[in-house]
């Protein structure tokens, strides 16, 4: 699905990562965890392509990333869905047109009854017509959850897709995210919470990998 | 839910911009429509110019009083044996009073001027053959002139044919303004929503769909805008004062019959104008948006 061989990135003043190589393999679910500051979100960000590495290969659904054009990646993000710790939406639309905003974008058909299934999983059911300024951080994260999931992608990448909710919500939407799993989406978590790390495993079977001291380690046998 | 109406909306409605698209299609489609009833009138005028003086002709006697009598006969007898002459009339005094009123004034003094002796001629079929004609009337009547109204014919026609060259280059520029102001608007609209862009890339929309959803938006508000200027412009036409055949230049500006049909187009120009740059100007803004 999505393989960094040999990946560094720098930010102007040095290198964030160094000599990065994982392979997300179809049905495989990782979360990624390390101190803040240590690259996760670029490093999610250089698995959807909106970043190119400074070196090493990247891999998107068997294209390499550094041929691609732009119209190549659109199609590559059609079948990877997307959670971004920013929850950017367009406010001039309601909270529902923007969930199905990838089937929009692509021209795929929408089925209302569908919309409004992940609409209830999510709690958002009551707030389909809201704007997105008017809702709070953990709505924003449901809905961003909802509209990276409403295409059925064969790749879930999310940020931080919990840090604003409450336990349950949280235990809500990692269950979404792990029927998901086991229907043939990867999954890769970035997250700082143990406790959801500790809940998933022991609903599924996890890899944690952890970004520290530039590198890339194996880490959570210890959860 | 069906994607079509939301693919509309992607975009945000807001934006001054916009509104100048509408603004400025309905100012240069208001010029275009006088711009195209100029260019149309003056190819009709000098159609009919060119038609009219080129089968009328003049002859023009000047002689001594005792012999102009004598000549005027002479001339018309030539006239009448002439193939290519269909009808020779000697202009009456009054007629010619006419012609030189507004030059000359009212209650002109006709016998105390030494006027010459005027004779309408009516050609068909191609005219005479003018060389000989003029020859046999050196021979038969010395004071006599024959002209054809070539010399007034070619200016006329020249001017009216570089009025139509000049309305058509108006065409042309209010055209090319209209483009540059689209294409300055999609430009700013793109800059000001790089936020919806992004969304949309992430979402995984290609830069047609993101294209079309922000030239959607422009080239209606153009067709919109044009359509008001368009209607405004043919109102404005039909209001102009009809200053009958004391000026009939101006009697002659405008649509006749089924041309009414021409300024019509303008609008639908306007939207493929407003299409063509705003979708050019868009990829190119995409390009450099990552």
């Amino acid at each position: 699905m999505i393989s960094l061989e040999g990946v560094s990135h720098d930010y102007g003043g040095g290198a964030l990562f160094r000599d990065v190589t994982v392979q997300l393999e179809p049905g495989s679910f990782y979360f990624l965890t390390g101190p803040s500051g240590a690259g996760k979100s670029t490093f999610m960000k250089i698995c959807y392509g909106e970043l190119k590495p400074s070196t090493g290969t990247v891999t998107l659904l068997k294209r390499d990333l550094a041929s691609m054009t732009r119209d190549d990646l659109a199609q590559a993000r059609e079948r990877i869905g997307v959670v971004h710790q920013d929850c950017s939406f367009l406010d001039h639309l309601t909270l529902e047109q923007n969930v199905a905003l990838p089937l929009t974008a692509t021209g795929r058909p929408i089925s209302d009854s569908d919309l409004e299934d992940l609409m209830g999983w999510v709690g958002l059911t009551d707030r389909a017509d809201a704007k997105p300024p008017t809702l709070s951080g953990g709505e924003r994260q449901r809905a961003a959850l909802a509209r990276a999931i409403v295409a059925g992608p064969s790749v879930l990448l999310a940020d931080e897709p919990t840090g604003n909710l409450d336990w349950e919500m949280s235990q809500r939407l990692l269950m979404l995210m792990i029927e998901l799993n086991r229907m043939g989406t990867a999954v890769l978590i970035a997250t700082h919470d143990l406790n959801l790390i500790r809940f998933a495993k022991a609903q599924v079977q996890a890899r944690v990998i952890r970004i520290a001291g530039r590198t890339l380690q194996l880490a959570g046998a210890e959860l | 839910m069906s994607t079509g109406p939301i693919a509309d909306l992607v975009v945000p409605k807001a934006g001054q911009n916009v509104w100048l698209v509408s603004l400025s299609a309905a100012a240069m489609a208001f010029l275009a429509v006088f711009a195209l009833a100029l260019s149309m009138s003056s190819a009709r005028l000098a159609d009919s110019w060119a038609q009219a003086l080129s089968e009328t002709a003049t002859v023009r006697i000047a002689a001594q009083p005792d012999e102009i009598e004598a000549q005027t006969a002479q001339v018309l007898e030539v006239l009448r044996t002439t193939p290519g002459i269909a009808a020779a009339t000697v202009m009456a005094q009054s007629d010619q009073a006419a012609l030189l009123e507004p030059w000359l004034g009212p209650d002109l003094p006709l016998d105390m001027l030494p006027l010459p002796r005027l004779i309408e001629v009516t050609e068909f079929g191609g005219g005479p053959d003018r060389q000989g004609l003029r020859l046999r009337l050196a021979a038969e009547a010395p004071g006599a002139v024959y002209d054809d109204h070539t010399r007034w014919r070619r200016p006329l026609v020249q001017a009216a044919s570089r009025l139509q060259s000049f309305a058509l280059l108006s065409l042309v520029l209010i055209g090319g303004v209209m483009s540059a102001i689209v294409t300055l608007a999609a430009s700013v609209a793109l800059s000001a929503n790089r936020q919806v862009i992004r969304v949309l890339r992430l979402v995984g929309a290609r830069d047609r769909f993101i294209a079309r959803a922000f030239v959607r938006r422009i080239s209606r508000r153009a067709l919109a805008g044009a359509a008001g200027g368009t209607a405004l412009g043919m109102a404005a036409l039909l209001a102009l004062p009809d200053p009958g055949s004391a000026v009939p230049v101006l009697a002659g500006i405008g649509f006749h019959g089924l041309s009414w049909l021409w300024p019509l187009s303008i609008p639908a120009l306007t939207f493929v104008l407003a299409w063509a740059s705003s979708m050019a100007t868009a990829f190119h803004v995409l390009r450099g948006v990552t």
